[in-house]
């Protein structure tokens, strides 16, 4: 079982005394494949939504182009899909006037990190208050089947028959390079966690970051199992949670630091116990650095595991904030614009 | 200031003048223009300007790469360009006057500082041994005024603490001091404007001053100049005036818009010459409700402002060619939401990164024509730097009230220029109605009724329905919709009625335009002119002074590229002739050839400079012969 403890409010569970939950789903038919991850994102996402309390109609939802980025349609909110790559900008434009929104942005690995690289870490850098649900599945879907720049080396694909020789994206150590504010992975898999992680994400001021393992499973099936089936999961996953050590395999190992090199600690001989354990702070940018980094190729003997959960969380004004208030700091000294005056300019003079 | 006054010098008085101040791109010499200009539009004069600078910002010193011009044109009549050819070169060093020798006229007058023609500078403008013009004879159809301005002005500065490299700063006061005194001119504006940019530095104040006076007092006394100018104010409407370059006119169109339309102004936007002063422009006047946004490059500028678009607050980006290049997906997107956004392009020379600071006309086919799919967006384009203000607020008007992207041509021609505006009131600016729709609150009966975001109004205009209003939540994108609903459809007869319904509604915007109006000339003749853009003042020069010739000429001057005003197509069968100049191979004779089936000639010019009345005037007469 995993949880995700945190230091914000859930409103999931602040609100749960709602008498009715609102439908947010919309009138139209979901075009996903059948067993698509996406399905249980957009259940959570719709739970959620329903539990916060959000009126529908201040709800956005922006998208860019890949089979993630039909999400919008699914919801009867605001919704704009976007063009490939793009939804970023969209956002930062639509956030700078609507301070007052929920703005919510879907995307997939290579609309956010291959054609859209430019605009995420500026989205990123400025903290434009908006939640990033990075729809991972390591695969271009929509285009049937290519590699993508998070696919590993050596990923066999319909453009890469010899295996691809591009080494991936850790996103979330892509993101923390960016100075994002929220930091958090989940799975489609585990709809518990995921829907915890989103009401994070969603309570966060800022980028919100969520990176969501999703399996396609048309083009790249499986690529996630190790993470998500009940036999390998104890080993290679790490549920992380404010305040608590990091503990794997049912309590039976841990990680530690060692300096800045993380170590696994086996449990089993009685030399170490939970309490020799890294405890995991999400307001720990350095070490949250370190955290990001355990992103070993499951595959190889003595992997780290991967760590699941919210990674890091900081406090940082919003962009939008920063904005509004030159605007309002603009009007306070020089008082709301005189159009005569612009027009008039400093210099006039006058003939006749 | 109060001007020692020997025996006066006699005065000749002249209608109008061109001068071109050039030197180094260090020398200041755009200050020293710009000064000379207000004080020219602030004794009355009707003035044109145009500055020319190196795409560089420091290219070697004295090196012809490194030449940076400021023409003037200023006159006691009508003036309608910056000037074919100049009356007065004023330069800075022997580069300066290599690089700009052709464009003065014989007998004009050169005042040249003669410490810019060293045996170095010589070598690096390239006169051949570094023979030195200013004394070899080889200007003796000019009258040449050699004088030393470093040296004078060193001396007029002994007394100051300042070092060496910024008292030579001082140059550009010392020559704008006297030609305020060969123009008859006082030092008052340039006084005050020293005032308010080094009034927290007074060594540099003081500086720049006395540099002012010495010039001024030179021309007085000394003994080489015999002649002073005058030229008389022009016989403008009367008013109250401002000077305005291109640039601004765009931004404080773009703000009066907003103002009119009740909207806040969301600009996107990323550095690029000739635009980037747009961006400087609006950034000031937040306090307006404007929100400025440096995007990390040109596709986040456009996405941002469709965002805002969205939000309700009206989207605008600007850019120029390679720009704009940048942003035709996105520039899809807006037409595909059916959503407002002004998209301002200031042409410079292409294709690619071409001649970011000189002028052309090259991007009307990718406006009109540079995009993805059936995708017909409305251009509009400024002919002068007033033009700018009118034409941008117009753009806001088209995209508010039809909800369409449009595109505003202007280049770096009128861009940087600037001219006198007898500035509107407020008041006289009509009010802009965006086609918004009230909200569906739950419980009333609206709130039963489907919300259709594509249903459209007798001009085809879809409802603007923002997030937060209730009961309109709907959703768009790129992909094309269903009639009426917007829910993705690829049924094939309604992507031929939607490609049909986006086209009308563009078309149905010329409905809009007032009727069609010749500058000047005849309502029927021999040849009409059609021009669009920044060529306006040499055609209108031109085809002022053929009539006055007897010539049957008319000028009509476009500025609804697309859709084109409906009394074009029945105007140009009225004359034998068409001539269509532009500073491009011919982009508006081929859409007019293919739109109205009419035999129109070019004149064409792409040198990244501005045609000159001249040329278009032999051009006119080369076609009336044919």
């Amino acid at each position: 079982m995993s949880t995700v403890n945190g230091t914000s409010e859930m409103p999931g569970q602040a609100r749960s005394d709602k008498p009715e939950k609102v439908d947010f789903s919309s009138d139209q038919e979901i075009r996903w494949c059948p067993g698509c991850g996406d399905y249980s994102i957009l259940k959570q996402v719709e739970t959620l939504l329903a539990q916060s309390g959000k009126k529908k109609e201040d709800v956005v939802f922006i998208s860019g182009i890949g089979c993630s980025s039909r999400f919008p349609y699914y919801l009867d909110t605001y919704g704009m899909h976007s063009i490939h790559g793009r939804a970023p900008t969209i956002v930062s434009g639509l956030r700078s006037v609507r301070p007052d929104l929920s703005v919510w942005m879907v995307t997939g690995d290579g609309d956010a990190m291959s054609i859209g690289g430019n605009h995420i870490i500026h989205l990123l850098r400025r903290n434009v208050d908006v939640n990033v649900l990075l729809f991972n599945n390591q695969i271009y879907g929509l285009t049937k089947g290519q590699y993508s720049p998070t696919s590993p080396e050596g990923a066999v694909t319909r453009s890469t028959p010899m295996g691809s020789t591009d080494h991936p994206f850790n996103p979330l150590a892509l993101v923390k390079g960016a100075d994002g504010t929220f930091i958090a992975r989940s799975m489609d898999r585990d709809p518990k966690h995921m829907r915890e992680v989103l009401a994070r994400a969603d309570a966060h001021r800022g980028t919100s970051f969520v990176e969501v393992y999703q399996n396609c499973n048309v083009f790249n099936d499986g690529a996630f199992e190790v993470f998500t089936e009940k036999a390998s999961k104890p080993d290679h996953v790490l549920f992380i949670e404010h305040g608590k050590p990091l503990l794997f395999a049912n309590g039976t190992k841990g990680i530690k630091l060692d300096g800045m090199t993380p170590l696994i600690l086996n449990f089993s001989t009685g030399a170490h116990s939970a309490d020799d354990c890294w405890v995991h702070n999400e307001r720990d940018g350095f070490k949250a650095s370190i955290l990001v980094r355990l992103f070993d190729d499951p595959r190889l003997q003595g992997a780290m595991p991967r760590p699941f959960g919210v990674f890091y969380v900081a406090d940082r004004p919003t962009h939008e904030e920063k904005l509004q208030a030159q605007v309002k700091r603009a009007k306070e000294v020089k008082g709301p614009g005189d159009l005569d005056k612009l027009l008039q300019g400093e210099h006039t003079w006058t003939i006749g | 200031m109060s001007i020692n006054t020997k025996p006066p010098k006699p005065v000749e008085e002249r209608s109008n003048v061109v001068i071109l101040f050039a030197g180094d791109s260090g020398d200041g010499i755009q200050l020293t223009g710009t000064q000379f200009t207000g004080t020219n539009a602030l004794f009355g004069n009707d003035v044109s300007t145009f500055p020319n600078y190196p795409a560089e910002i420091r290219a070697p010193i004295g090196t012809l790469a490194g030449v940076s011009g400021f023409q003037l044109h200023f006159g006691s009549v009508e003036i309608f360009t910056p000037g074919d050819q100049c009356d007065v070169l004023v330069v800075m060093n022997a580069a300066a006057l290599s690089a700009n020798l052709d464009k003065l006229k014989p007998g004009g007058i050169i005042i040249a500082n003669s410490d810019g023609f060293d045996k170095k500078n010589l070598r690096l403008a390239g006169f051949i041994d570094a023979a030195d013009p200013l004394t070899d004879g080889s200007l003796v159809n000019f009258q040449v005024h050699a004088v030393d301005v470093t040296k004078l002005t060193r001396t007029a500065l002994e007394d100051s603490t300042l070092g060496m490299k910024e008292k030579d700063r001082c140059k550009n006061m010392f020559v704008l001091g006297f030609i305020n005194w060969m123009f008859s001119r006082e030092n008052t504006l340039a006084e005050g404007f020293l005032e308010k940019k080094f009034g927290k530095k007074p060594d540099l104040l003081e500086a720049n001053r006395k540099a002012l006076i010495a010039g001024y007092f030179y021309g007085e006394t000394s003994e080489t100049f015999t002649t002073r100018f005058e030229v008389k104010a022009a016989p403008l409407p009367k008013g109250t005036y401002r000077a305005i370059t291109g640039n601004q006119g765009t931004a404080l169109g773009l703000i009066a818009g907003a103002r009119k339309a009740k909207l806040d102004l969301f600009y996107g936007s990323y550095p690029i010459t000739p635009a980037s002063e747009i961006l400087h422009e609006l950034s000031r006047h937040k306090n307006f409700g404007v929100i400025t946004f440096q995007a990390e490059d040109e596709i986040a500028a456009i996405g941002s402002a469709i965002g805002a678009s969205y939000g309700g607050a009206l989207g605008i980006t600007a850019s120029s060619g390679p720009g704009i290049a940048l942003k035709t997906e996105a520039m899809g997107l807006a037409l595909m939401l059916e959503i407002p956004l002004v998209i301002v392009n200031v042409q410079r020379g292409g294709p690619s990164t071409g001649l970011p600071t000189k002028t052309e006309q090259a991007d009307l086919w990718q406006a009109v024509l540079g995009r993805n799919g059936e995708a017909p967006i409305p251009v509009l384009a400024a002919s002068t730097p007033i033009d700018c203000f009118d034409m941008a607020f117009e753009a806001v008007q088209i995209a508010l009230e039809h909800m369409t992207p449009v595109i505003l041509l202007t280049d770096g021609y009128i861009a940087n220029g600037s001219e006198p505006w007898r500035f509107p009131a407020a008041d006289s600016l009509p009010e802009i109605k965006p086609p918004f729709i009230a909200a569906r609150e739950a419980g009333t009966p609206s709130a039963a009724e489907p919300f259709l975001p594509y249903a459209r109004d007798e001009r085809g205009v879809r409802p603007w329905a923002i997030p937060g209003q209730a009961g309109l939540q709907h959703r768009i994108g790129g992909i094309e919709k269903q009639d009426l609903t917007g829910n993705i459809s690829y049924d094939p007869r309604n992507h031929e009625k939607m490609v049909r319904l986006r086209a009308e509604k563009v078309a149905r915007i010329a409905d809009r335009y007032k009727p069609i109006r010749l500058d000047s000339g005849p309502a029927e003749g021999e040849l009409l002119v059609v021009g669009w853009g920044s060529t306006y003042g040499a055609i209108r020069t031109a085809a002022l002074q053929l009539q006055k010739e007897g010539h049957a000429v008319a000028h009509v001057h476009l500025r609804h590229m697309f859709p084109f005003n409906k009394g074009l197509g029945p105007l140009l069968k009225q004359y034998k002739k068409v001539l269509v100049p532009e500073m491009n191979s011919g982009q508006l004779r081929q859409l007019l050839r293919a739109e109205f089936l009419v035999d129109a000639q070019g004149l064409n010019k792409i040198q990244g400079m501005p045609f000159t009345s001249e040329e278009i005037r032999v051009g006119i007469l080369n076609t009336l012969k044919s």
